[in-house]
């Protein structure tokens, strides 16, 4: 993505867990390469048990590496004695899904806590904390225990608590499983400001793929501790690759209809249909008008959706049109040609949707 | 009773008792965090896990606990006078409280700490601190309402144990009520004894469950 070194760098990184008394081993990170960049939002999406988990949490040396090299910000994480990892640790940002504040402390007293562990003076620390919670929009809960404090409101202190010392690195392990809708847009708005205005590395891990949806740049998708697909975010919603990937997609974005659909949509609207997918420009719909008026015909939208991804319009509609049979014919001829529409035929005469990443996903889901 | 002739032995019944109580919980308390915080960070795959000292306190633990104090309170003889140097006397008696005390208590710490959300610990080693101060500014400050309430109990049994002391000379007002109200079939005297037992018993339960609700912040 960038030409400058990664901040952060996997390279052949295995995790094995010993089988519990005696039980086979359990490889929960298999064999896996990545490089992050500074400045990024970075994504690791999976299912439970996908070992995204284990992967972050060998990031910032909460799990020691079995195999590979991990290098975080130009210095070599494996191999290094648990003092040097302290200091790794403390330099590296995590928020988490249960926010894991200490309820013995107050806010202000959950946010100073890693200044303290950093041996910062008293009078700086009592400076920063009141910067973070100014920053997280927490100042008036300074005092406030986290008892005390809804969902989203902890996790913003979680964050603050995160940012104290000023890492380059944020680690997001589910930090948003926990909470409402509303309140997850709310903590995904702070953790773009973070990315935007501090410049922080961010490195989410959900099974949430709204999450990945808006936040997002890049993403890494795992499946039974391996990395089965990187790329832009964009890219990757647009074009799976990996069946894994494809069942993300369908379970997140319901534009293209799947066969039941397809099939009560046929029920209903007998005629030709055709599926248009969005342009990245976000010019569809305005070609759509301009040819069904040249050709004069009128096309009903009967199924579809357009939503966004990494701040990029994303969707298709489904079409029903209707007009004089060569008028329709030659209308189909051109879509198809000129914007890679789907002709999905008619009741009558039905083609199924080729046989992409993203309904094969959701046939075989 | 004669209180004229009852009262200052009753008296100093019951500063025999209190020495007991103050050292035998403080050193037991001392003792019990001690052992209870390494049996809990010593378990497998917690914040120092090692298989050694774990087997070692558990069974330590497990060996003392079951004996009753009574017996304990001699069988422990020879090492009571290597350190206290007697085997009679309110210290003697004390030092044995001290240590029973503090195995009962290394348990009641255990179960505390076990309960604790394993992810505030997680926190608190992403942040780059220590083992040891994970013990003293995360474990203990989380678990410390819990804590509270245990060494309420605590205190109830230490004084349950301190009523046996007379057994080597330790005096105290348990023993008062046995020579005085018992043995003298003087049962105004027993049930006066039983009366400031059961007073101190519900003040020691307010303060303790005061204290423990003030340390919860809800």
């Amino acid at each position: 993505m960038t030409t400058a070194a990664p901040i952060v760098s996997l390279r052949g990184v295995s995790k094995v867990f010993p089988g519990r008394r005696g039980g086979t081993p359990v490889t929960a990170v298999d064999d896996v390469t990545i490089d992050i960049a500074e400045g990024e939002i970075f994504g690791v999406i999976g299912y439970s048990g996908a070992g995204k988990s284990t992967l972050v949490r060998l990031i910032n040396a909460l799990e020691i590496a079995t195999s590979g090299t991990i290098t975080v910000a130009g210095a070599e994480v494996t191999g290094q004695g648990e003092r040097a990892l302290r200091r790794v640790r403390a330099g590296i940002g995590m928020i988490f899904q249960q926010f894991n504040l200490m309820g013995s402390r107050t806010v202000a007293g959950n946010v100073a806590y890693p200044l303290r562990v950093a041996r910062v003076p008293r009078a700086q620390r009592a400076a920063r904390v009141a910067e973070l919670l100014e920053f997280v929009g927490l100042t008036d809960k300074a005092r406030a225990y986290p008892n005390q404090l809804s969902g989203g409101q902890k996790q913003r202190v979680g964050i603050a608590r995160a940012l104290a010392t000023s890492p380059r690195i944020l680690l997001a392990d589910e930090s948003t499983s926990a909470l409402d809708p509303e309140t997850t847009q709310d903590v995904l708005t702070l953790l773009r400001r973070v990315n935007a205005e501090l410049g922080i590395t961010i490195v989410v891990i959900t099974h949430e793929m709204d999450v990945v949806r808006s936040i997002c740049h890049r993403i890494a998708v795992m499946e039974k501790g391996k990395v089965v697909e990187v790329g832009e975010a964009y890219d990757v919603f647009a074009n799976p690759r990996h069946p894994a990937t494809a069942r993300f997609v369908a379970s997140s974005l319901h534009d293209v209809p799947s066969p039941a659909v397809l099939q009560r949509l046929r029920n209903r609207h007998p005629g030709r249909l055709v599926l248009l997918r969005m342009k990245s420009d976000g010019a569809a719909s305005g070609y759509l008008t301009r040819t069904l008026r040249e050709h004069g015909i009128e096309g009903t939208i009967i199924y579809g959706g357009i939503s966004e991804i990494a701040e990029r319009p994303f969707g298709s509609l489904t079409l029903e049109i209707d007009g004089a049979v060569d008028d329709v014919e030659a209308f189909v001829r051109e879509v198809v040609a000129s914007a890679g529409a789907t002709d999905l035929g008619t009741a009558s005469s039905p083609s199924s949707l080729p046989l992409l990443g993203r309904i094969n996903g959701e046939e075989s889901a | 009773m004669n209180w004229e002739r009852l009262g200052p032995t009753f008296t100093e019944a019951l500063a025999q008792t209190a020495y007991m109580l103050f050292w035998a919980m403080l050193v037991g308390g001392l003792i019990g965090l001690a052992i209870g915080v390494g049996l809990y960070v010593s378990r497998s795959g917690n914040l120092l896990s090692n298989r050694v000292v774990f087997a070692v306190l558990n069974v330590a633990v497990n060996i003392v606990r079951p004996i009753p104090f009574i017996i304990f309170l001699f069988a422990i003889g020879p090492l009571t006078k290597a350190v206290v140097g007697t085997t009679i006397g309110t210290e003697a008696a004390t030092f044995a409280m001290a240590l029973m005390a503090g195995f009962a208590f290394s348990r009641l710490v255990e179960q505390n700490l076990v309960s604790l959300d394993p992810g505030v610990i997680e926190a608190a080693r992403a942040m780059g601190a220590s083992p040891l101060r994970i013990i003293l500014t995360v474990l203990i400050p989380e678990a410390l309402a819990p804590l509270i309430l245990g060494y309420t109990f605590l205190f109830i049994g230490v004084l349950d144990m301190s009523a046996m002391a007379g057994y080597i000379g330790g005096g105290g007002i348990g023993d008062f009520a046995m020579v005085y109200g018992y043995q003298q079939y003087d049962w105004t005297v027993t049930y006066i004894v039983v009366g400031v037992i059961i007073v101190i018993v519900q003040l020691a339960q307010l303060l303790g469950n005061y204290l423990a609700r003030k340390a919860l912040h809800r």
